[in-house]
């Protein structure tokens, strides 16, 4: 039973992560209805930006605030100079877009830092919690600082006028140009938040992954698995779907046999898939449908 | 009176097609006009043109000042709100949001809450609903909510597309009262484009008439509706 209990907290733990990953790569795909296959490359960057503020000497949480600021400001950097121009553009010209933007940036991270695999600190320590075997401080401070963002955002576009601006630009383009909102601004905003919320994320798992230019390749397909079930059109579905794929994979590389350490990226694909096949507007989403 | 808009040699184009083969005309500021005219006649398209919402040319003067290239966005914020053919509602936020929403390019806060408490003295079916998701509002609920949502810009003039499009009779005529009402009492300037000829005529004091993208009658909207030769082949009824 403590085995069990601990799998599900540790998986709480790295779906925080997944489900940040994911809300990421819906906020992006809300706005402009593509998948941001960079998102991973970005959080990674980010990462790395705030550890050379770090070997500058700056303490952990001034760079962990000053990276989400130049996260926030690189997502809209990226927006304007890449994506906008491609808005009116097919998709295949879109997708080319993204994985240049994969390759690039994650080339100039290997260029910059190199690609040998770095310690990342911890400001939570990685003893036990609070006195227990089950989760560690670690793992207690990802989960923490994922649920006090998601807190925020979720009151940010609750309840501030822009939020509501972004959420009824996302929803009806159209209808939100004719009460006066600047569309093509709250596509770059969202693109500045999402690579900020990468940002987070990249942070918070590089302890556990270690830091290197390849570390976000698997979170990234977490992420997206935990996307797709919980419905690419639903932010709440992604955050849920990212808790249930980390505590999924747990229990299944834990309980299935044979399926270990190795097999547990296999099975985000293959969860994908069954989404797709059984239930492709996932468990939150609602399905589109476009009049042809 | 002065014009308030002024619309000349309007062309309109979707892809290779031209829709609109130059219209002119002007709407005096506090009148309400109707555009009439059968399906596919351009009503629509001249609406989204003065909007900036198809590929258009010709000249646009609001107040005076030619709209230009302005963005969509950019002309609401001129005072032109527009309530589009379908009604556009923000249908997954709650009615209260939908009217936020319609003020959003508003900075005076005090005078958005008291605007809010304005529409809900209009339409008192919005209060009882305005925690409700708008898109489990009836249809006939819907239009008012998006006439509503367009008062909140504090517009100087207002453009309906088919607002009776899909309406029982007497919800229309419920909708048309309190048009009037709008453009007397908040002196609004309305232009109106409608199918329903018949009530518009009624509504309005100027009307347009026009097909297959030109304007081919213009004036008083009691004479047009008074005319036998006019009503038989353009309006028929």
């Amino acid at each position: 039973m403590e085995l069990f209990t601990n799998q599900v907290l540790a998986g709480i733990a790295t779906g925080a992560i997944y489900a940040c990953m994911a809300l990421a790569v819906v906020m992006i795909y809300q706005a402009i209805d593509h998948l941001n296959f960079a998102q991973g490359e970005m959080a990674m960057f980010s990462t790395f930006i705030s550890w050379q503020l770090m070997q500058w000497g700056i303490p952990y949480w001034w760079a962990f605030l000053m990276t989400l600021v130049i996260s926030f400001a690189g997502g809209i950097l990226i927006e304007r100079l890449l994506f906008k121009p491609l808005a009116k553009a097919p998709i295949l010209t879109n997708v080319a877009g993204f994985i240049a933007l994969f390759a690039i940036v994650n080339s100039v991270a290997g260029l910059t830092w190199d690609f040998t695999i770095k310690q990342y600190p911890t400001p939570f320590g990685s003893s036990p919690f609070l006195g227990s075997q089950l989760i560690s401080t670690h793992q207690a401070g990802m989960i923490g600082v994922t649920l006090l963002m998601l807190i925020g955002l979720y009151l940010f576009f609750q309840f501030t006028r822009i939020g509501l601006a972004m959420r009824a630009a996302a929803a009806l383009p159209e209808s939100a140009r004719l009460v006066g909102i600047n569309t093509s601004w709250m596509i770059a905003l969202g693109w500045g938040m999402a690579s900020a919320i990468g940002a987070v994320a990249g942070i918070l798992i590089a302890p556990v992954v270690f830091l290197e230019p390849n570390m976000m390749g698997g979170v990234l397909v977490y992420g997206f698995a935990a996307a797709v079930l919980g419905g690419l059109t639903s932010p709440l579905g992604a955050v849920v779907g990212g808790f249930l794929v980390g505590v999924f994979e747990n229990l299944a590389g834990t309980y299935i046999p044979g399926v270990g350490n190795e097999l547990k990226l296999p099975i985000a694909l293959a969860l994908i898939i069954t989404v797709l096949v059984f239930k492709p507007a996932g468990l939150f989403g609602r399905a589109i449908v476009k009049r042809v | 009176m002065t014009a308030m808009l002024n619309v000349k040699d309007l062309r309109a184009y979707y892809g290779q097609v031209q829709a609109l083969h130059g219209l002119s005309f002007s709407l005096n500021e506090g009148s309400l006009t109707t555009l009439l005219g059968a399906n596919g006649a351009g009503k629509t398209t001249t609406l989204r043109a003065i909007c900036n919402m198809v590929r258009s040319t010709g000249a646009i003067e609001f107040e005076g000042a030619p709209l230009g290239s302005r963005s969509t966005e950019s002309i609401v914020r001129l005072g032109i709100a527009h309530v589009p053919q379908g009604r556009g509602t923000f249908t997954t936020m709650t009615v209260e949001e939908n009217l936020q929403l319609g003020a959003i390019s508003r900075k005076d806060k005090a005078g958005i809450v008291s605007d809010i408490e304005r529409m809900y003295a209009h339409f008192p079916v919005l209060k009882e609903r305005y925690a409700q998701q708008a898109g489990t509002l009836s249809g006939g609920e819907q239009q008012m909510l998006a006439v509503a949502r367009a008062l909140m810009l504090r517009p100087r003039l207002m453009l309906l597309d088919e607002p009776s499009f899909g309406l029982a009779p007497l919800i229309v005529r419920d909708l048309f009262k309190i048009l009037g009402k709008i453009n007397r009492e908040d002196k609004v300037t309305i232009l109106v484009v409608e199918q329903n000829a018949q009530l518009a005529l009624e509504l309005a004091d100027q009307a347009y008439v026009i097909e297959t993208g030109r304007i081919v009658m213009s004036g008083n909207a009691k004479e047009i509706a008074n005319n036998e030769d006019v009503r038989k082949s353009y309006l028929g009824y």
